[in-house]
Order: C-alpha cells, then sequence, then structure tokens
C-alpha cells in the first residue's frame, strides 16, 4: 500500500514536496523518529517516501544503520560519528559537516530490527532498480522476507532491466511467488501456484500455507464459503474437545468441572448439610455428585451436564473448517501443490536427518578412532583420552592467539595438535601404561587419575569458561542443496578428516613396516620380540598415534563446538560405545560403531524432537543392551583378534 | 564356613600368572592340631574387632564432643559431615567386595548410592508435602478427596513444572515402609538384572566396568531429565527435615543420624567381612583370580558374582538412605560416573582387598578433599606463583593416584602389613577380608590367547 | 497450621524483644557463599569480588552503626549439598549477620531449609524461575515477569513474531520460564502448534537438526523468533550452528536470558550480533551512576578489561538496600532488617528507583540489548520499573498464590481459599 501512495504521490505532488526538507518531514514526526516502534513508524515512512526529496533513501539507510542521532537542546536530527566521547554531526539533507556534541548533548536513535525491516520495507522502491549490485540485493530479501500485494508490479518492472543473471533468476522465483498470492485473475494465480509445485523452499510453503490460511467454526448449518473440511466428533476431534468449542463459541453451557462442584458445595453449605448430606462424607466425588444433583434439582446450581445432553449438543452441530480464500479453485490448486512440495520436503528431511546422522557419525568416529587404537589394537584403556582431545583443541586455541589468520592457524594447528597429544601419549605411556599392562583394570584407574588431574590443569591454565576455536571464513556457511537439504561446511570438513584418518589408519597398520610391527607385537610380544622388534618401541609409537590423532579431532570438535576442560569427558564413554558396540580390534568396526549410534542418536531425536536428553539416554540403553547380546560387537573377529 | 588350612600340603605357592609376579613372602601357618574350624568368624579374623572397637571409640568420642549430647565442640554442621563420611565409608566398603575381593570394577555404585538416597528423599518429600497440604486442606469447609489430596502434593512438590498428577514412580511414596522397602529392592532389582544381563554374556574386565559406567550415565541422564518425574536437576531437597520430628533440633537429629550411619557401617563391615570368608570367600577370590578355573572346578560363577554385586549394591543403597537425609538435597549430579570413579579412587588408596583398608581410603581421602576444597589448607607461596589448594587439590589426587597403583598397590593398609610384621598366609585355606590384596596380577580373561 | 503460626508468632514476638536488649556485636560479619571452584566458579567468583568491593567501599565510607564490615567468604565448590553445609556454618559457627550468594536454582533449594530454619538472611542476586518467596531470602534478580515476559511482548510487538521456538537447557529455570511464556502466548492467541519447545542437557555441542527444526518453522509464511534459555557453553555451538545456516537476526531473532556481558567476554561474537538479550542491567547503560560503578570495580579488580553484568547490579542493589534497611532498623537483627527492607529504595544503575517489595522481590526496569560486535549491547528497549512476581499470573495453579510478608505474613497466600498455604518455602 505505502509503495502504491508513494508512486501516486511521486506523479502529482512534486510541487509540494519541493516546498519540504527532510528535517522538517522528521520533526511533525519527532516522537516516531526519535524512539521508532514497528506499528508506529510507518506514517513517517509514508511521509518520507512521498515527500519525493532526493536524500530520502540515503537517509533511510543510515537510519537504519544507527548513524542518526538526535540533539537534545533542538531536537533536530543529524548524522552523526563519534569519536572518543564526541560525536561529529552533519546536516541530513545536505550530508555536510555542522559541527561536534559531547555524547551528552546526543541522543542515539536505535532502530529495532522490526523497525529496519519496516525501512527495508519502503527502501525497497529506491533499490530494487539501484545500480548498485548489493542494494538490489537487500531489496529482494526484504521482499522475501516481507511479501504484500504492492511489491509485485515494480518487482515485475524491475525484472525486464535486471542484468546480473543470479539475481535475475531470483527476482523472477520471487515474482512467482508474489504471483501466487497477488495476482489479479484466478487463471494466473492457478497457473502461478502450479508452477510452485516443483519447489521445496520455505518461502514456496508460506506462500501457499497463507493461501491456505484457514479458520475453524461451530455453528447449527453449514456456513456459505470456502470451507475446507467438515469434523466428526469422537473420531475427527475427541467429544470434549469439541464440547470445549460450543462453549468457547457460546453455544452450549458450560460442564461444572470438579472444582466448581467442590465450590458450589462449600458456598452451599447449610447447617452442617449440603443438599441433604453431611458435610463430613463430601470426601469422596460420589456424595458429592448426589450433594451437588440435590442442590441442582432445587434449581440453587446449573445443572450438570451429562454424557447424553452433551452428545445431543454436538449432534445438532457442525464443526468445520473455512479457508480464508474465497474461491475454491484457487485453495484446490494450492492444496495440490502443497501436497506435492510437502511429499518432496518429507524425502529432503529424511535425507537431511541422514546427512546429520553421518556427521554426528564422524565425530564420533574421529573422536574414538584413536581410542580403537590404543583399546582395539593393544588392550590398553585410556581413561585419559578424552583429555587428548581437550589437549588437541587447547592447542588449537593457543595458536589461534598467536597466529590471527584462521587459516593458516588452522593448518598449524592440526599438525601441533597431534604432535602434542603425540608427545603426551607417548610420556603416559613411558611413565605409567608401560608398567601395568598386565594389569588392566588398574590401567583404566591410574588413566583415570591422570585425566582428573589433566583436566584440572586445563581449568587452571585456561579457566572454566569456554574459549573460542575459531574456523577459517572459507568453512563459514553451509552447503545448501536446497532449503530442507543443507550441511554446514565444518560439518563435511569432520567428516573428509575422518575419512582421511580411516584410509591413513588402514594404510599404516596394513602397509607400512610400523603396521606389520603393530600387528606382530599384537598378536605375540614375545615372538615378535624374537624376530628383532623392539615391542617396548612399537607400544610406544602405537600409543603415541592413538592420542595424535585424538588431538586432531580435538580441533575438529572444538571448531564445531566449544573448547572447554570438560569436553573431553563429555565424548569418552561415547568413544567407549563406540569401540566396544564396533568390536574391539577393527578400525572397521568403530565405523561400524559410529555410524550405528550416530544414526540411532538421530533417529531417536526424530522421534522425540523436544528432548535430546532422551535420546542420549535411550541411546545408551539401547547400547548397554546391545552388549549384553552381542558381546564382541557388530565386527566380531574369528580366531586371533589381531591388528587386521 | 568349612576350612582345611591345617591340612595343606606344604609345596611352594603357585602364584597366578606366574610371569614378573613376586613370589608371597613365607607363610605363616596355623599351629598344628590346632583346627581353624574349632575358632569362631570373629576370632579368626581379629581386625573385625579392632575395627569394631576403634569405631566405637569414635562414636563415643563425637557423642561426647556433639552440641545435642556433649560439649558442643563439634559444629552440627561438622557432625553431619562425619556421619556423611561414615555412610561414604559403608559404600566404600561395598565396592571393595566387588572389586577388591571379586575383580568386578564396578563403576556404577554411586548409582546405586543415589538411588537409595532417592527412594528415601520420595518419603521425606512425600510426607513433608503431606502435612502442609493437609494442614491446608483442613481449614475448607468441605473434606478433601483423596485425588484432591494427592493432586495438591503433587503441585506443591513439582511447582509449575510438573503434571498436577503424581507421577507412578511416586506410588509407594505415602508410606514409609514400602518406600524403605524400595530403599533395598529398586537398587538390589537394578543390581540383579544388569547383572544377570551382564555376567550371563559373559561380560568381564574392563568391559564390564564400561557397562557399569554406561549405566549410571543413563540413570543420571534419564534423572536429569525433567520427565523422570523425580524434578529433574534440582532433585529432592530439604530432606534434611524429618516429617514428625519439626521441633526436634537439627544438633539432635545430626547426631542421631551419625549413630544411625556408625551402626551401619559396624553391621554392613562385619555382613560383608562374612561374606568374604569361609568357603565362599575363597570361591569369590578365585573368582577374580581366574575364573575359569572356578568354572572348571564346577561353581556357578555367575551366581556367585551376582549375588556379591547385588549384595553390595544393597548395602550401598542403604549407605546413601543414610547418608542423603544428612546432605539434605539429592539431585542427579551426584549419580555423574565421575561420583563412582571417585569411589573407586577411595578404595584403591585406601587399600583394595582389605574392609578396613576401603573404610580409611574413603574416611581419609573424602575428609582431606572437603578440607583442601574448603580453603582449609594454606595457600604455598612460590614466589611466582601462588598454589591455591582449591584449584589444585584434584591435580594432586589424581597424580597421587596414580602414584598409588603404581608404587603402593596396597594403598595405606599396606602399612598395616609394616606395623604388624604380617606375612601373607599360603595361598589355600581362608584368606578372612584382610588379605585380598595380596596379587600382583588381575586374572586372565576368558578369551582366545593374544 | 494454626499452631505452626502460634509458634513463629511466639518466636517473632520473643525475637523482637530480644532486639530491644542486644547490641551490635562489632565487626559486623556478612557471609559471602559463591562458588569459588568447580564449573559455577567463572560466573560467581566476580559476585564474592564485587560483594568485597562494596564491603571495602562501605568501610571506607565509615562502616555501618560504627562497626567494620567483615566478609567472611566460604568457598561451596558447586557442590549442591555443600551449599547448605556451608550456609550452615555461615549462621552457626560465623554467625553472620547476612548472606549473599548462590547462582543456580538448585543451590538456592539447598540453602532455603537451612536459611529458614536457623533464621537467616539471604540475598540472591541471579534471575530465576520465580514460584518463590522465603521469609528469609530477598530475590534482588528477575522473576520471571521482569525478564521473560517483557522480551515475549517484545517479539509480539515490534519484532511481529508469530510462530515461537522456546529452546532451554534441561533444568528447572528453563522448564518453569517455558511454562510460563507457552502459556502466555496461548492467552496471547498463539496457536499451541506454533510452539516449538526443545530441550537439550548441558553444554549440548550437537545442534544441526535443532537448527533445522527452527527454520522449517518458517514455512507456514509467519515470522519466527526463537526464546533462548540455553544455559552456558551450549550457546556458543548453537549461535555457530545458526550462522553456519546463514539464518541472520533479521530472520528470525534471538533473545536469550542467560547471555550477558561476562559470557559473551572474550568470544568470537561475529555469530551473535544483532540477537537480542533481555536483562535488568547492560553494562552499556549511559548514566552517571553506571559510569562511577564500572570505574570503582575496574579499579578494584585492576583489569580494565573486566565487564560489568546483570547479578553484579543486583548485588550492588541488594547491598546497599540491607545496609540503608540496617541503618534505619539501628540493628542487624534479621527480623528488624526484613521489615525495615520493605520498600527500601535504592537508584538502579540503569536510571530509575528500585523498590523492594513486600514480596521480597525487587521491582526494576526490562532491558532489552542487541549483542554488539564489541561484546556488550545496544540497548533498544527499556521498560519502567516492574515489580516482582513471585507467582506468575499466567498459570492457573499459581495465578491464586499471592505473598505479602508485611499484611498477610505469609510468602504462599492462597487469594481463593485465604489462607496461607505454607510459611516455610517450598524447597
Amino acid at each position: 500500500m505505502r509503495l502504491l501512495t508513494f508512486l501516486v504521490v511521486c506523479l502529482w505532488l512534486p510541487v509540494v514536496a519541493a516546498a519540504q526538507d527532510l528535517q522538517s518531514i522528521l520533526q511533525t514526526h519527532a516522537e516516531e523518529a526519535a524512539s521508532p516502534s514497528r506499528r508506529t513508524v510507518g506514517t513517517m515512512l509514508d511521509d518520507l517516501a512521498a515527500s519525493g526529496l532526493p536524500g530520502v533513501a540515503t537517509f533511510l539507510e543510515r537510519y537504519q544503520d544507527r548513524d542518526v542521532v538526535q540533539r537534545a537542546g533542538d531536537g533536530l536530527f543529524f548524522y552523526a560519528t563519534k569519536s572518543g566521547d564526541t560525536y561529529t554531526l552533519s546536516d541530513i539533507s545536505t550530508g555536510e559537516e555542522v559541527g561536534t556534541a559531547p555524547s551528552s548533548e546526543i541522543t542515539e536513535i536505535r532502530p529495532n530490527g522490526g523497525v529496519r525491516r519496516e525501512i527495508a520495507g519502503t527502501l525497497v522502491a529506491f533499490q530494487l532498480s539501484d545500480p548498485d549490485i548489493e542494494r538490489r540485493q537487500t531489496a529482494v530479501e526484504a521482499i522475501a522476507r516481507s511479501p504484500s500485494a504492492d511489491q509485485l508490479a515494480p518487482l515485475r518492472t524491475s525484472i525486464e532491466t535486471e542484468t546480473d543473471p543470479a539475481l535475475l533468476a531470483r527476482k523472477r522465483q520471487l515474482a512467482g511467488i508474489l504471483a501466487a498470492s497477488f495476482a489479479d485473475s484466478t487463471a494466473d494465480r492457478v497457473a502461478a501456484i502450479e508452477s510452485l509445485s516443483g519447489e521445496v523452499s520455505v518461502e514456496v510453503r508460506a506462500a501457499l500455507n497463507q493461501i491456505l490460511s484457514s479458520s475453524t467454526g461451530v455453528a447449527t448449518a453449514l456456513p456459505d464459503g470456502n470451507i475446507a473440511r467438515t469434523f466428526t466428533p469422537g473420531s475427527d476431534l475427541t467429544e470434549a474437545e469439541a464440547y470445549d468449542q460450543l462453549v468457547e463459541e457460546g453455544l452450549a453451557l458450560p460442564a461444572p468441572t470438579r472444582a466448581d462442584i467442590r465450590n458450589a458445595l462449600a458456598a452451599n453449605i447449610d447447617g452442617g448439610r449440603v443438599g441433604g448430606v453431611p458435610v463430613a462424607r463430601l470426601d469422596n466425588d460420589e456424595t458429592r455428585d448426589q450433594a451437588y444433583g440435590a442442590l441442582a434439582a432445587d434449581g440453587i446450581v446449573p445443572p450438570r451436564i451429562g454424557a447424553a445432553e452433551q452428545s445431543a449438543a454436538l449432534s445438532a452441530h457442525v464443526f468445520y473448517e473455512i479457508y480464508d480464500e474465497d474461491d475454491p479453485a484457487i485453495t484446490d490448486a494450492a492444496r495440490t501443490a502443497l501436497s506435492e512440495v510437502e511429499t518432496r520436503v518429507g524425502m529432503g528431511q529424511m535425507v537431511d536427518l541422514s546427512l546429520d546422522g553421518l556427521s554426528l557419525a564422524s565425530i564420533y568416529f574421529l573422536a574414538a578412532i584413536g581410542l580403537a587404537i590404543t583399546f582395539g589394537v593393544m588392550g590398553v584403556i585410556n581413561m585419559a583420552h578424552g583429555e587428548f582431545i581437550m589437549l588437541g583443541a587447547y592447542t588449537g586455541y593457543v595458536v589461534q592467539l598467536f597466529v590471527p589468520n584462521y587459516t593458516l592457524s588452522l593448518f598449524i594447528a592440526l599438525p601441533l595438535a597431534f604432535a602434542v597429544a603425540f608427545g603426551a601419549g607417548v610420556a603416559m605411556e613411558r611413565l605409567v601404561i608401560r608398567w601395568l599392562y598386565h594389569r588392566p583394570l588398574e590401567t583404566l584407574l591410574a588413566t583415570f587419575g591422570i585425566s582428573i588431574a589433566l583436566q584440572q590443569l586445563a581449568k587452571n591454565i585456561f579457566g572454566t569458561q569456554a574459549r573460542p576455536l575459531t574456523s577459517p571464513g572459507w568453512l563459514d556457511g553451509a552447503w545448501v542443496v536446497n532449503d530442507v537439504i543443507q550441511i554446514s561446511y565444518i560439518r563435511i570438513a569432520i567428516f573428509v578428516l575422518a575419512l582421511i584418518f580411516l584410509a591413513l589408519i588402514l594404510f599404516i597398520l596394513k602397509r607400512t613396516r610400523l603396521g606389520l610391527e603393530v600387528r606382530a607385537v599384537t598378536q605375540n610380544p614375545g615372538m615378535a620380540a624374537s624376530m628383532g622388534i623392539n615391542p617396548d618401541r612399537i607400544n610406544m609409537l602405537t600409543f603415541g598415534l592413538g592420542s595424535g590423532i585424538a588431538g586432531i579431532a580435538g580441533v575438529a570438535i572444538g571448531l564445531y563446538a566449544q573448547v572447554t576442560s570438560e569436553m573431553g569427558s563429555a565424548y569418552i564413554v561415547q568413544s567407549f560405545m563406540t569401540v566396544v558396540v564396533g568390536g574391539v580390534g577393527n578400525v572397521w568396526g568403530t565405523l561400524a560403531g559410529a555410524s550405528l549410534i550416530g544414526g540411532l542418536q538421530k533417529g531417536i531425536e526424530w522421534f522425540n524432537p523436544s528432548n535430546t536428553l532422551a535420546a542420549q539416554t535411550y541411546m545408551i540403553l539401547f547400547i548397554i543392551l546391545f552388549i549384553q547380546f552381542r558381546p564382541k560387537g557388530i565386527v566380531a573377529l574369528k580366531g586371533r583378534a589381531a591388528g587386521d | 564356613m568349612t576350612s582345611s588350612t591345617d591340612t595343606a600340603p606344604s609345596s611352594g605357592p603357585k602364584y597366578p600368572g606366574g610371569s614378573g609376579g613376586q613370589r608371597p613372602p613365607a607363610v605363616r601357618r596355623a599351629p598344628r592340631g590346632e583346627p581353624l574350624r574349632r575358632r569362631s568368624f570373629v576370632a579368626r579374623n581379629p581386625s573385625i574387632l579392632w575395627f569394631l572397637l576403634a569405631l566405637s571409640l569414635f562414636t563415643l568420642g563425637v557423642t561426647v564432643l556433639a552440641e545435642a549430647t556433649g560439649t558442643g565442640l563439634l559444629s552440627t554442621s561438622f557432625i553431619k559431615t562425619l556421619g556423611k563420611t561414615l555412610c561414604l565409608c559403608l559404600v566404600a566398603v561395598a565396592m571393595d567386595v566387588v572389586w577388591g575381593y571379586c575383580g568386578i570394577l564396578s563403576l556404577g555404585h554411586m548409582a546405586f548410592f543415589g538411588l537409595g538416597g532417592y527412594a528415601i528423599g520420595q518419603w521425606l518429600m512425600y510426607a513433608r508435602t503431606e502435612q502442609i497440604v493437609m494442614g491446608n486442606l483442613d481449614g475448607q469447609p468441605i473434606p478433601a478427596t483423596p485425588q484432591e489430596i494427592s493432586d495438591a502434593i503433587g503441585t506443591q512438590i513439582f511447582g509449575v513444572v510438573g503434571a498436577s498428577e503424581l507421577p507412578a514412580i511416586w506410588a509407594f511414596a505415602h508410606s514409609l515402609p514400602l518406600q524403605l522397602a524400595m530403599v533395598v529392592l529398586v537398587p538390589g532389582l537394578l543390581a540383579l538384572i544388569f547383572g544377570w544381563l551382564a555376567f550371563r554374556s559373559r561380560v568381564t574386565g574392563v568391559y564390564l566396568s564400561i557397562l557399569t559406567q554406561a549405566m549410571t550415565l543413563a540413570l543420571s541422564l534419564y534423572l536429569f531429565q525433567n520427565d523422570s518425574g523425580l524434578r529433574g536437576n534440582n532433585g529432592l531437597s530439604g530432606l534434611q527435615n524429618i516429617p514428625g520430628y519439626e521441633n526436634t533440633p537439627q544438633a539432635t537429629l545430626s547426631i542421631s543420624f551419625f549413630w544411625a550411619s556408625a551402626a551401619a557401617l559396624a553391621i554392613g563391615y562385619v555382613a560383608l567381612a562374612w561374606a568374604v570368608s569361609g568357603k565362599m570367600g575363597s570361591v569369590i577370590r578365585g573368582i577374580r583370580d581366574n575364573e575359569a578355573r572356578v568354572r572348571f572346578l564346577g561353581y556357578h560363577v555367575e551366581s556367585y558374582k551376582l549375588f556379591v554385586f547385588t549384595l553390595s549394591a544393597i548395602v550401598a543403597a542403604i549407605a546413601g538412605a543414610l547418608y542423603y537425609p544428612q546432605a539434605g538435597i539429592i539431585n542427579p549430579a551426584e549419580i555423574a560416573p565421575i561420583a563412582s570413579i571417585y569411589l573407586a579412587v577411595w578404595v584403591a588408596i585406601g587399600g583394595r582387598g582389605r574392609l578396613y583398608g576401603a573404610v580409611i581410603g574413603a574416611a581419609f581421602v573424602s575428609l582431606l578433599s572437603s578440607w583442601f576444597t574448603g580453603g582449609g589448607a594454606p595457600d604455598i607461596e612460590l614466589g611466582f606463583y601462588t598454589v591455591q589448594w582449591t584449584d589444585w587439590w584434584l591435580v594432586l589426587l589424581g597424580l597421587s593416584f596414580v602414584a598409588v597403583t603404581l608404587f603402593a598397590p596396597k594403598g595405606i593398609g599396606g602399612l598395616f602389613d609394616l606395623i604388624n610384621h604380617r606375612v601373607m598366609p599360603d595361598r589355600e585355606g581362608d584368606y578372612g577380608p584382610d588379605t585380598g590384596s595380596w596379587r600382583t596380577e588381575e586374572g586372565t580373561e576368558e578369551e582366545p590367547p593374544r | 497450621m494454626n499452631t505452626k503460626i502460634a509458634i513463629s508468632a511466639a518466636a517473632l514476638l520473643a525475637s523482637s524483644a530480644a532486639v530491644q536488649a542486644q547490641d551490635v556485636a562489632c565487626p559486623i560479619q556478612v557471609g559471602v557463599l559463591h562458588s569459588l571452584s568447580g564449573s559455577m566458579a567463572i560466573s560467581e567468583t566476580t559476585l564474592k569480588d564485587v560483594m568485597l568491593m562494596l564491603i571495602e567501599e562501605q568501610n571506607a565510607a565509615g562502616g555501618l552503626l560504627g562497626c567494620d564490615l567483615e566478609a567472611v567468604v566460604v568457598d561451596p565448590a558447586s557442590d549442591w549439598p555443600l551449599f547448605a553445609e556451608k550456609a550452615r556454618e555461615l549462621l552457626t559457627v560465623h554467625e553472620v549477620d547476612v548472606i549473599f550468594g548462590n547462582w543456580t536454582s538448585v543451590s538456592r533449594k539447598s540453602v532455603l531449609p537451612v536459611i529458614e530454619e536457623l533464621n537467616g538472611l539471604l540475598f540472591y542476586p541471579v534471575q530465576y524461575e520465580g514460584e518463590e518467596s522465603s521469609r528469609n531470602v530477598f530475590y534482588t534478580g528477575a522473576a520471571p515477569n521482569q525478564q521473560a515476559i517483557p522480551a515475549v511482548d517484545y517479539f509480539l510487538e515490534e519484532l511481529g513474531v508469530e510462530k515461537f521456538a522456546l529452546l532451554g537447557t534441561d533444568y528447572v529455570y528453563p522448564r518453569t520460564t517455558n511454562n510460563i511464556l507457552q502459556q502466555y502466548l496461548i492467552d496471547a492467541g498463539i496457536p499451541e502448534e506454533d510452539i516449538f519447545v526443545n530441550y537439550t542437557p548441558f553444554g549440548h555441542s550437537d545442534w544441526a537438526t535443532i537448527v533445522s527444526d527452527v527454520v522449517a518453522l518458517g514455512a507456514d509464511g509467519v515470522p519466527v523468533g526463537v526464546i533462548s534459555t540455553i544455559n552456558g557453553d551450549a550457546n556458543i555451538g548453537f549461535y555457530k550452528e545458526l550462522a553456519a545456516a546463514d539464518v541472520s537476526a533479521d530472520d528470525i531473532p534471538v533473545v536469550a536470558f542467560s547471555v550477558g556481558e561476562e559470557e559473551l567476554s572474550g568470544l568470537d561474537t561475529s555469530n551473535l550480533v544483532g540477537h537480542l538479550a533481555a536483562w535488568n542491567y547492560f553494562m552499556s547503560a549511559d548514566t552517571p551512576a553506571n559510569a562511577e560503578f564500572i570505574a570503582a570495580w575496574h579499579e578494584f579488580i585492576g583489569d580494565d578489561a573486566r565487564v560489568t553484568n546483570d547479578p553484579m547490579e543486583a548485588h550492588y542493589i541488594g547491598f546497599n538496600m540491607w545496609v540503608n534497611a540496617v541503618t534505619e532498623a539501628g540493628t542487624t537483627d534479621v527480623d528488624a532488617v526484613r521489615e525495615a527492607m520493605w520498600g527500601q529504595e535504592f537508584p538502579n544503575l540503569t536510571g530509575g528507583m528500585a523498590v523492594m517489595g513486600t514480596n521480597h522481590h525487587l521491582a526494576k526496569p526490562v532491558l532489552i540489548g542487541e549483542i554488539r560486535a564489541d561484546g556488550q549491547f545496544d540497548i533498544i528497549s527499556q521498560t519502567p520499573e516492574v515489580a516482582g512476581d513471585a507467582w506468575t499470573d499466567y498459570l492457573p495453579e499459581s495465578a491464586v498464590l499471592t505473598s505479602d510478608w508485611k499484611d498477610l505474613g505469609c510468602g504462599m497466600y492462597n487469594t481463593e481459599t485465604e489462607t496461607c498455604v505454607q510459611l516455610t518455602s517450598n524447597y
């Protein structure tokens, strides 16, 4: 509407408008301009748009960006830039500098998000055909955010002159969506709606749902209009709900609730009796009903409405849903289109969920693969594994403190995290685990001790607050297939990292001298030693390798979540589950375990989307049961449990 | 209780595991012609008497110094701390039986402890709330229906967070005897089912440890949920106010609970000492040292393990039911896996395989821990850095724990061996409750040789 | 019940008789019950420092009733049962006259029975879920109607949001707040199916699915807004995932009730710019009192980079009110001070006057701020003072309850049956 006014006014009012300037328009709306609100700012924007003054677009942009201030003394508005405690003021019409003012005399105007959206709507008219492509994009996004009928015509006009192919496509798409809702003739709208059925975007669904917006009602006879459906009480909605609806519409008397009955009885105590029943006996529903019935019979209280009366009232009425849109042709088309869109969205959501599950699986895999080596291959329980993850993440954080370039720092952090965790792992193996190879339970406890100490040490050094680990710019954003299927680049990167490590570990174990020696030591240390392999050295290196990978996992996890001293303990139990469920001593098993756990968790979340905690609980329960029935895991090794 | 020590062959003791193990020192023998079976259980294990004596003296001392019964030198909050410590000692003894004697490193015993606390907490909260609600409903012109009473209690307990109806889990909360039965039954059944599943599938060693830890984690996550019906993260609070004793000062209540805890520890200690002595004790230790051999000898290993696991879970639950009314609040954080790990740490530091070791470990470490974290320990000024114990205590604990594992597997309890110049009895016969730590290597798992 | 009231009335008489006889013991002990270690240390240590600063300032200004104030600092180590133990220690061993402390709801529930049993006095400085009014506690943080409800009004009025996602960490504050908000939104005409509620565990990091659920809410073509009661570290992952999904504050605004200056300090806030937070105080408030407070804080802590936040202001107001109440009462006796607290006024740091109500809650203005790139907030809305409501009006079961310690002498009074439900609080 506003836009239309603007266009009309532009045509025949330039003379009147020229008599005004920006400041005087603002002064007539001084209050709205100084503390704008979504609901009141409209009139001011209309006037500004109608004035046709050359500086309006610039003003609105700067107003939106919070560059406009008000001077306390005279209430005049200025553009301002702040330096220290003083503001440099410029005139809003001419843009010339007019002096400075201390901050005590200046009130900054801060339009909120709702107001900015209104301003953007007004700016659309100025920006749609602006030579600057960024402004055109802003205008198009503004239309997308709050589509309205008056935008259709200017949008169509601007399509003719659009030069940028991507933006042109976007404008065409938007014009189609607008046409579905706002085109003039039924045929045009139906055509536009039908053309939308191939899309899945949120905007398209929004447009279709808006066309199909409806309201429910109840009456004695079906009213005229575009009826969507009728409800039968008992099957489409419960009888209680239906009766409540009747009561709400004033078509039936409310049935007294238990509390109503109690209050009515309390209000009608007469000489220690209510309706002939002694008060002391009113401690159960039966006698209460009896007493209430007596009161009702005397006409003191409204009668209880029984089931028979209720169903009689229900059958005397018809419950229906009616479309706001009057034309059935349009709603039919929209319904068909929407059901097609929704089928596609449903499939998209399954794909998206699978992607999320895959991503979670890759994170679990990355966290657990180091453990799969130390636990699975060497048979050593390392409860400090989670702390090696933490160590890696903090290494990444420290690197970012010194190397401000996020890309560079990431490439330094990855090998450094490996090195740090490798060192810590080797040190732990040399100092502690080596002495406990024959006592697995005590290894478990000793490494717990180390885990407690490391965690507290991290708290002492870095504090208990989460530390940032920022991903480089090229990992920001998401790979968007459409509005339903998308996955952030950082998760893709973690997935790729997991694949790389899977390949690397398989390569090391199967194709290298080290791998051969590791497998030999695992199978029979004595025999391996007699063949000239130094088992001590191999154990040390294997342990270091497992720990180092944990360090790299730490960097990856820190990038997508947060770096805290407790991040390790959040993953340790899950990691052990992954290894045990998958089957100990087997890299493929770990992969299977991670996929199972990641997929399962997402599956349970999908069934119960409002409670993520429950999903985790049930997943762990499932794993406990799974291990009972398949103690050797998914990929159980036959014969010698060797390093595959 | 049969024993055959006196007829044992005199050949040198064969130690399991072979490689690397030191030979046990010279063997103390029962004098010939004096069969052990004639001597009573306590007489054969004088440490039990010593322990009971020490515990009585301690209880007496505390009673004399307490506010309600004596000089008032010890504050009520300290009495509560001591009472809670006794409960921790009891759960440590239970843990020692499972781990030190039966070789099952359970990382889930604090879950049973917590469940016991929850069970008693439910009654405490319900009864307290019922009094408030009844007092309130008495003022009404019309007597309340049972449904109204239960709804009012539900609203009062759960506030606006829960439904107005009491969840099914509170079905027995109105009755103290039933809820006391729950203290034993719920953790007992959980242990029984979990143990049956796990032992039946021959899940042993570290797998079992991880599995018990997963159980604890699942339980604490479940309780964290508001939908669990046990008030989620807030847990059950105000448990120090015992319904029916509103006008009894906390000083009196605290010393009563202290006595109850001391009695429970004494009874629990003797009962568990009996369980790990004699023939059954030998079988249990045999399972720890080599499960397969015990099985081949015809024992039903699973039943023994299940019995020990369930019994210790019940003892832990009783300890918890005494602990939380003294602590005043129970919430899911108490059940978190780390709590059970600390339990293992106490037992290890105190000395596993001897019951008094567990008591010493739990008391020593938990009191020391609260002294350090409570700011009681003086900071150490290093010139360039000040070591604040609130920050560094956990580092110290973690590292000292590693040190104990590496260098002193017998823990603090090992010191008693030095004082007594005690030497190990032969492998044959009844070890009694205090010699379980004598081994260098854990039993091998029943798996194909690696 | 009657006997109970009689007993406490007798106790009241006895103690007020004791007041006249009693002289103030110097120095006056002020208990500080904040975790200095464990998971809550990061938030609570700051509050301990603020208390030390306020006490130091008060001593420099001549102390109180001719006595110096002395802080007794204990560390409950983020361990909830330990809070009860330490509170008992403060009241019985150190015999403090007042306690300033606690952060989490569960820690407050843990100390409540002790404080009520021993008739102590606690000032609780953090925004909380309401549904409580203890005789012995003064709540200087926001009740839901002083933070959550105005924020939702802002969403409805100013941003025109018609579909809501209530995301929270699974514990009592988000649960209660979301229950209240859900009812409030339904009353405001938002259909129940347009309100998406989700609870996640503490420290949750896997936000992809939840964010895509929120984005999918937009499919009805109405503006979507997120009300976040997500606690602590989990926020980082959440905002990161929002940014990765290319959802800006213009598309789906998020208003958080647990994200303040302290939480943002030292973080990369680029993902958060434009999102909102609702508090009773922002460091960016442009008043002389605030400038003075910040300067004093920087001088005390010796670090100009340290921020101030809402619970710090709550302690500032609470402590000064207590000082004034003690001066008025002429004694530190709890019952006398309690009565002097009712109606105490003290200027807010953000302008205007905070008033202590007879329900032990403060009247404070509600501010809504937009997160800036520097981790501070642009204040875009400030209401006049809103009186804290102990029992929310938006849920049927608590709408009938009210708290008035002055005239009704009850913190949980049922206006329907006109009885006092209980005198102790609902722990």
